[in-house]
Formats: C-alpha cells, sequence, structure tokens
C-alpha cells in the first residue's frame, strides 16, 4: 500500500472524529452545567399520560418504552397504508398518462401536476380540516351497508370477535404454502411439456377452500360487532363497538398517498416509455395478444426502470408521515418526540432515538426494495 | 529554522487568544447572560405563538400581554428600554429546548412551575405572575354543568407536551371514565377541531380556555364548566446555572407587584419620590442601593413602573379590559383577598 494513498484517509477520518469529539464533549459540559443528567433509564419509567390510538394495548401505567412503541407502530401503520393506496394510484395515473384518449390523459396530467406542486403539510391541513368540515357529527351519519359509519369523531367500522382465530390463520398459511409449491410446479410443468397450468383460479380457489373447510371442521366461528350509537350529552354522541379508524388517520393517509402517488405515476410513465417501441413491436410480430405484450415483454423491462426511484418514493413517504404530529396522528414523533420528550425533558436521548429509529426504518425498505430489484434484473445466462 | 518560525508565532497566538478567553469568561461569570444582553442591546424571551391576554402579537407585529410585560420589565431594568425585547414563538414542545440551548434568555410563556421541570431538566422558575387552574370547555347545548357529568367515550382536544396531559389522565382516571385524548402541537389547530366538532370538550388552563374562547366562530355557545382540576402557577423561567440573572427576573417581577401593592402607577411614579414611606421610596430609587445588589443602576425599578405599570396596569390592560378574565380571582394582592404576595424589595 502507498502511504500517499492512505494518509489522506486517515487525516479525513482524524478530523471526522475530532469533530464528533468536539461535539459530545460540548453537549456534555453543557449539560453538566445546567444539571442535566445523561441517560436512557426513563425508557422503563411510568409514562403517564394516555395516546387515543394504537394497536397495542396502552395507557398512562405503561413505560415511555412502550409509548416509543405505540408510536412507531401508527408510523408503520400510516406507511404501509399510504405505500399501498399511493402505489395502488401511483400505477393507474402513471398508465393513464399514456393513453390515447386525450381525456384519461390530460386528467391524470392535471392531477399530478396539481398535487406534486402543493406543499404536502397543506394539503395535510386541507384534507384534515375539509374532513372535519365536511364529516358528519355522529347523530346525523347516514350508515353505510348498515354498519360502516363515517363520522367527524372516525370511521367506525364492525369488528369480528374470533374463536380459535389460530386455526383460522394457520389454514391461510397452509393455503400460502401450498400455492407456492403449485406455482413452483406450474413453472416446471410450462418449462418441460410447455403447458400452462391456470395458476391464479387454483390460488385463488385454495385461498377460499381452505379457510372455509377451518369454518366447517375447525370450530373457527367468528361473530360480527357492529358498533352502536351512544348519547355522552344533549348533543353529544359517539359510537361504542367494534373498530375506531381516528380521522387523522384517515385524513394523513389520504394525504400522503393522494401526494406520494404523483411522483410514482411519473416514474411508471418515465418506465413505460423507457421500453423501446422495438419491443413492442417484435412481440406483437411472433403473434403475443397486446396482454401478453404487456405482461411478458413490456412490464418486465419497464419495472426495472421504476423500482429505483419508486423505493426513493416510498422512503419519502415514510418521512412525510412525521407531519403527522400537526394533525394530532400519535405518530413516532408526536408520541414519543413530542409529549414523551415534553414530559421528560430528554431532549438529547429522545431525538437520537428517533433519528436512528427513522433511519432503521428507511433501510429496510431500502434493502427491501433493492432485493426485490436485483430479483427482477436481467439475469444473464 | 526560519522555515517553521511562521507556524509557532500563529501557534502562540492562539494560544494566547484562547487564554483570553479563558480570562474573559472567568471576569464575567458573574452573570454571563446579562452581559451578553447588555452587548446585544435587546432581551431575547420566549413567548407563546399567540394567546390572547398572555403573549399576542397583532397585525402590526407588536407583542402584548401579561407574560410579554415581564420581558419588558426584564428589557427597562437592563436595557433602559422596554422595547428592547426580541420575541420569538415558541410552541409548547419546543420551549424549553429554546431555553437551555440558549436561543433565549427568559421564558415567559404561561409555563407550569413544577418539580420535575424545575429540578431535573436545567430550568430554574423565578416566581409566578398567573395562578392558573385547569378547566373545561363545552358546548352550551350540550347539557353539560359539571365535570361529574361527563361520561365514557368523551373525547378531549388538547395541547400536545404540556402539563394538561397529564392532569386529563390524572382526572379521567380518579372518575373511572375512558376518554380520547387528541392532542396537537399548536394550540390554533385545537381550537380548530374543538369547533368543528372533533371533540366533546377542550381542555387547557382556564385562562387559556377564556382567551381561546374568543377565537371560536360563535364564543356565545361555548361555556367553562366550573371546576379545576388542577394547579397551574404560571411564570417565567430562565436557565439553570446563572443566579444573577435569575435574580434580575425574579426582582423585575417581583417590582411590578410589589408597585401595585404601594399604589405607584406608570403615572405617578416620578411624584413617588418625594413619599413619606421609605419602602415606596426604596421601590423609586430614591432611596437605598438596591439595584447595585443586582448589577444595575438604581433607577431600574423606576423605569420598570414608569415605562410598563405596575402589575395591576398591567392585567387590567391584557386581561380585564380586553374581555378575557374582567374578576382578578387569585390573582389579586394578598391586602384585597388574592394570593400575590412577594417578598419585599429592601
Amino acid at each position: 500500500m502507498n502511504i500517499k494513498k492512505i494518509l489522506p484517509q486517515l487525516l479525513t477520518l482524524l478530523v471526522v472524529i475530532l469533530i464528533f469529539g468536539f461535539f459530545s464533549y460540548n453537549a456534555q459540559v453543557n449539560m453538566e452545567n445546567r444539571g442535566i443528567t445523561f441517560g436512557y433509564g426513563f425508557l422503563s419509567q411510568e409514562s403517564s399520560f394516555d395516546v387515543q390510538f394504537s394497536l397495542i394495548e396502552f395507557d398512562g401505567s405503561h413505560s415511555y418504552f412502550r409509548a416509543y412503541l405505540v408510536g412507531l407502530l401508527n408510523t408503520i401503520l400510516v406507511s404501509v397504508i399510504g405505500i399501498i393506496f399511493a402505489t395502488i394510484i401511483g400505477v393507474v395515473v402513471g398508465i393513464a398518462r399514456l393513453s390515447n384518449n386525450y381525456l384519461i390523459n390530460r386528467t391524470a396530467g392535471v392531477y399530478v401536476e396539481f398535487f406534486r406542486n402543493i406543499p404536502l403539510l397543506l394539503q395535510i391541513f386541507f384534507w384534515y380540516f375539509a374532513a372535519l368540515r365536511a364529516l358528519p357529527l355522529p347523530q346525523d351519519t347516514e350508515p353505510m351497508f348498515g354498519v360502516f359509519f363515517l363520522t367527524i369523531k372516525g370511521f367506525f367500522v364492525p369488528a369480528f370477535i374470533w374463536n380459535n382465530l389460530d386455526i383460522f390463520i394457520y389454514s391461510i398459511i397452509a393455503a400460502i404454502i401450498s400455492i407456492i409449491f403449485i406455482r413452483i410446479y406450474a413453472r416446471k410443468k410450462q418449462e418441460n411439456e410447455g403447458i400452462q397450468t391456470p395458476v391464479l383460479s387454483i390460488s385463488i380457489g385454495l385461498l377460499i377452500i381452505l379457510p372455509l373447510l377451518s369454518f366447517l371442521f375447525g370450530g373457527v366461528d367468528a361473530s360480527v360487532e357492529v358498533p352502536v350509537i351512544k348519547q355522552l350529552s344533549q348533543s353529544g354522541f359517539t359510537y361504542e363497538g367494534g373498530i375506531k379508524l381516528p380521522p387523522e388517520l384517515i385524513s394523513l393517509a389520504l394525504a400522503l398517498s393522494l401526494y406520494t402517488a404523483t411522483f410514482i405515476a411519473e416514474c411508471v410513465r418515465a418506465g413505460v416509455q423507457g421500453v423501446s417501441k422495438g419491443q413492442k413491436e417484435a412481440a406483437a410480430s411472433i403473434g403475443l395478444t397486446p396482454n401478453q405484450v404487456l405482461k411478458l415483454v413490456v412490464m418486465p423491462q419497464a419495472l426495472r426502470i421504476i423500482i429505483p426511484p419508486t423505493t426513493n418514493q416510498y422512503l419519502n413517504l415514510t418521512k412525510n408521515s412525521s407531519l403527522a404530529a400537526a394533525i394530532a396522528y400519535p405518530d413516532l414523533v408526536l408520541v414519543f418526540a413530542g409529549t414523551a420528550l415534553m414530559q421528560t425533558g430528554r431532549a438529547i436521548e429522545i431525538v437520537s432515538i428517533t433519528m436512528l429509529t427513522y433511519l432503521s426504518l428507511s433501510i429496510s425498505i431500502s434493502i427491501f426494495m433493492n432485493w426485490y430489484n436485483k430479483k427482477i434484473a436481467i439475469k444473464e445466462k | 529554522m526560519f522555515k517553521y518560525l511562521k507556524q509557532l508565532t500563529s501557534l502562540v497566538a492562539m494560544v494566547a487568544v484562547l487564554f483570553t478567553f479563558t480570562t474573559e469568561t472567568m471576569a464575567a461569570k458573574k452573570s454571563k447572560t446579562l452581559k451578553n444582553t447588555q452587548k446585544k442591546g435587546f432581551v431575547r424571551c420566549g413567548v407563546s405563538q399567540g394567546l390572547p391576554g398572555f403573549s399576542n402579537a397583532d397585525a402590526a407585529g407588536n407583542w402584548t400581554g401579561v407574560d410579554v410585560d415581564v420581558c419588558r420589565a426584564v428589557a427597562a431594568a437592563v436595557l433602559g428600554d422596554a422595547n428592547k425585547v426580541k420575541f420569538t414563538p415558541l410552541s409548547a414542545k419546543e420551549r424549553f429546548t429554546a431555553l437551555t440551548s440558549n436561543e433565549i434568555d427568559i421564558l415567559s410563556r404561561n409555563t407550569t412551575w413544577t418539580l420535575s421541570r424545575d429540578a431535573d431538566i436545567g430550568l430554574t422558575f423565578v416566581g409566578v405572575n398567573f395562578y392558573d387552574g385547569q378547566g373545561f370547555m363545552v358546548r352550551k347545548n350540550s347539557g353539560y354543568s359539571s365535570v361529574n357529568d361527563f361520561k365514557n367515550g368523551i373525547s378531549a382536544c388538547t395541547n400536545l407536551g404540556t402539563t394538561t396531559e397529564l392532569n386529563m389522565r390524572d382526572f379521567f382516571n380518579s372518575k373511572g371514565i375512558s376518554y380520547e385524548p387528541v392532542t396537537f402541537e399548536k394550540a390554533d389547530e385545537v381550537v380548530a377541531a374543538y369547533d368543528a366538532g372533533r371533540c366533546d370538550t377542550y381542555t387547557t388552563d382556564k385562562s387559556g380556555l377564556a382567551a381561546q374562547r374568543i377565537k371560536l366562530s360563535s364564543p356565545d355557545d361555548h361555556i367553562v364548566l366550573p371546576e379545576t382540576i388542577s394547579k397551574e402557577p404560571l411564570g417565567p423561567v430562565v436557565r439553570q446555572g446563572d443566579s444573577v440573572w435569575e435574580d434580575i427576573v425574579r426582582w423585575s417581577l417581583n417590582t411590578m407587584i410589589e408597585a401595585e401593592e404601594y399604589g405607584v402607577t406608570s403615572g405617578n411614579a416620578d411624584s413617588m419620590k418625594t413619599s413619606d414611606n421609605p419602602a415606596v421610596k426604596r421601590l423609586v430609587g430614591a432611596e437605598g442601593e438596591l439595584g447595585a445588589a443586582l448589577g444595575l443602576d438604581n433607577d431600574w425599578s423606576l423605569r420598570i413602573i414608569k415605562q410598563v405599570g405596575n402589575y395591576g396596569e398591567s392585567y387590567k390592560r391584557n386581561i380585564a379590559d380586553t374581555g378575557i378574565l374582567p374578576d382578578r380571582g387569585p390573582n389579586e394582592l394578598w391586602t384585597k383577598g388574592g394570593i400575590l404576595y412577594v417578598p419585599p424589595a429592601r
């Protein structure tokens, strides 16, 4: 090794270490001067505040660590919902932009230009307060299908109450495993004998029949709990029973997916347009139907262009979900970097944990998408 | 040899500079904040993002309120001009970090004095400028006349990162009522959500309820329930570790309250110099050397009274005349049945 090559690297490393050292030393001295102690022990203390919506059981008697989990799960929940809807809307709009129909094409174009050019925070406020203004009070709500109640206090949906839920879940897992085996078998059969198996209909059939069998023979039983209106005061009502989705979650998921979908739509459009015309013409000339052209020739190539920039959009959506604090959706920032930080005053500890958490979330999404990208990349044989 | 001379000189110069810094900080250790404030020419004051009566900016950007007046009093005492204040609007969540990280020098933002805040996170509370308590606002047509009418499933809107969140839990828990807390970062969003019907009740300090009620679309359709569920002594806060600055802020506030007690107002302060009462004469700087004890001149308290007024004037101007809380309640002098009682300035 050449010393001329190593020396600059070492010096850079030294400078970085010195900078970090300076800042942590500085923080330590300042905190000592103001009588602030440092430590993560507070995580096991009783949190003594409540949260309006959580996926796991939580109240003030639980620890700050559990409050952190509540916030984290809520962040993941809204991100997953947002990613699913953003992808669906994005793909539809992206393909619509390529349509030969002028109206569809223009509508998609206007949607993209409109939603991606307005700051996200404004859109979140718009959807939240628009929802609050537009939604009826609980007592004025017209039920949808008799069991869904969309009100200003939230979207109340029926809940299932299960007996032997585990057997039901096993039956679904069994169905999924058998589908995987059938797919492998079908592919081999096609490669060896050239015969296509109707995999899709078999899969759907399995997914319906196996869980149904668990109902008939496995002792699985589900009853539905429908929300019931409850009077709180002379003018105030709410619903009891069932599952409640707060309006904050609905409007945040809506704003995030509508905003991110515009970027995904552009990725999809670019991806499809990136496949050269000759490919489609060649596919058509060997007698593939338009559907097969899209499925077997265009999409596999387009996906390779679409995936990497779409990964970025998924990361953005996850990070943007931290704007939740503005409209009272109890995500990681509101619960942990908000209330918990305020009650404990442990700014450095809590902000560092929050930063690490977002970093890990982003890296996990990134790793998964990279894996998927590699899987669909051209495999040279 | 000469090759290194240049580097050597600069090294010596650097060490010399470092030493000057150290000696300077040691000399100024008495009050770094006071020195910095005098150098900058303004007091850096953290206030709310808009709470009428306490700290609120008008369309022209002029701040008014009883919390604002505390910072103005300090500016009058330290810099001689009550207008030399730079106000930084802060959310409940940001306020303590802004103070401990040196962004502001006084936090005067309807902040509740509690043990953990005082002892645990590098803050020092210097006094109380408003005695408050948490209450509930509800719609008139709800028929609620007391917190005892609350039922399971009630939703309550409030601010994030306040003692309110904790009191609310204690309260509903002790009553055995299940509730839905809806917490926003900014007060304006709390008001908007409550106004739209998202929540059945809006809970915060009663002064805050009275002030925010004005912002509702039809204030007369809402009432504040009579019960108070907590003690909320609100007061200015400074960083821990600068006891001289702490004393200046404390006694600026005390001066305003004591001035009301002795009947010294912004109008009659100058004429009080010839008063027969030595306590009054000390208050307007005509007797004693009280300013020197704080590192200030002797007219510091006279300037506070003349430029900002006494506590009663401040309360009347900001809270009573604006219709927020015409009745002073506990925030009346101890001599008139309230609990405002400050140590003597002597």
